[in-house]
């Protein structure tokens, strides 16, 4: 079922890490060779994991946002969560608490983003998604009177940008 | 000049890093150090990785050798990976820890409460 995309990303990654080893074009015979087995293998071993289809996992427009997002908003809150983390490693002023926000989203890609996401932005990491795809976040801080959060409250604009690339 | 952009990328990653260890000895319980564990360790090697490729492009701009290019790609490569996969470990042992019955320390609120 997910055979053909995980061959085909497999196939890439190690085209990426061998690249300069030969002649055709810049890859070895060999490492051709291996390459392809070893995608294969991969991609055989994930076929019941992987369920991506390959229109939906090599959609060009999501790899742009995909990549804007990484470069711009995602990293801009990953340096605020680090100035963040060394305020409360200095000062040790903490409220934690295990909060439970419900985002909406449908498909587990889109999941999978915003938990990790959420794990490398500000005072929050993912401990446990459920059935009906809520949430279970520790929160480092949490405000008075914010016990129950809306997903714009917790992580800001990170739902909305997971819903953009892989809904 | 490129050894001050290589000074100040290295000591950025280098400063984070070293929050991350004092943050995990500082921290109350396992929750509040994977926080510490996590996010600064994958901003810290962001820089790290950085310095590797800037240095490489330096490299590869005056002498055209191919094997500086090969270099700066398989940074890259390994803090893509590392960015993906790190917040996934951090998932494994929160949520092992939650499961075997480690309560947060100080919790205001705990939803997971008689979930796992």
């Amino acid at each position: 079922m997910g055979f053909a995309a995980s061959f085909i990303w497999s196939f890439i990654v190690y085209l990426l890490l061998t690249a300069g080893s030969g002649n055709i074009i810049a890859w070895s015979m060999e490492e051709l060779i291996a390459g392809v087995i070893i995608a294969a293998v991969v991609g055989y071993l994930t076929r019941n994991i992987m369920a991506e289809k390959v229109d939906y996992f090599f959609n060009p427009r999501r790899w742009a946002l995909f990549i804007i997002y990484a470069i711009g908003p995602f990293f801009l809150a990953m340096a605020k969560a680090n100035l963040d983390v060394a305020y409360r490693v200095i000062t040790g002023k903490i409220r934690p608490g295990i909060v439970k926000i419900s985002p909406g989203l449908t498909r587990d890609e889109s999941v999978t983003l915003l938990a990790n996401s959420i794990t490398l932005t500000p005072g929050t990491f993912t401990l446990e998604v459920d059935e009906e795809k809520n949430l279970y976040v520790h929160w480092i801080y949490v405000p008075e009177g914010k016990e129950k959060p809306t997903p714009e409250e917790l992580c800001g604009y990170l739902p909305k940008w997971s819903r953009r690339i892989a809904e | 000049m490129i050894e001050w952009i290589l000074l100040i990328l290295l000591a950025i990653g280098v400063i984070f890093n070293l929050l991350a260890s004092i943050g995990i000895l500082r921290f109350p319980d396992v929750y509040t150090r994977i926080h510490a564990a996590t996010k600064c360790t994958t901003f810290g090697t962001i820089f790290i990785v950085l310095a590797t490729v800037v240095y490489s492009a330096y490299n590869w701009m005056s002498s055209r050798e191919s094997s500086w290019v090969i270099i700066a790609l398989h940074s890259l490569l390994a803090l893509f990976f590392l960015i993906l996969t790190n917040p996934v470990g951090a998932h494994a042992i929160g949520r092992a820890a939650r499961k075997s019955g480690i309560r947060p320390y100080g919790a205001v609120i705990d939803e997971l409460e008689g979930r796992l």
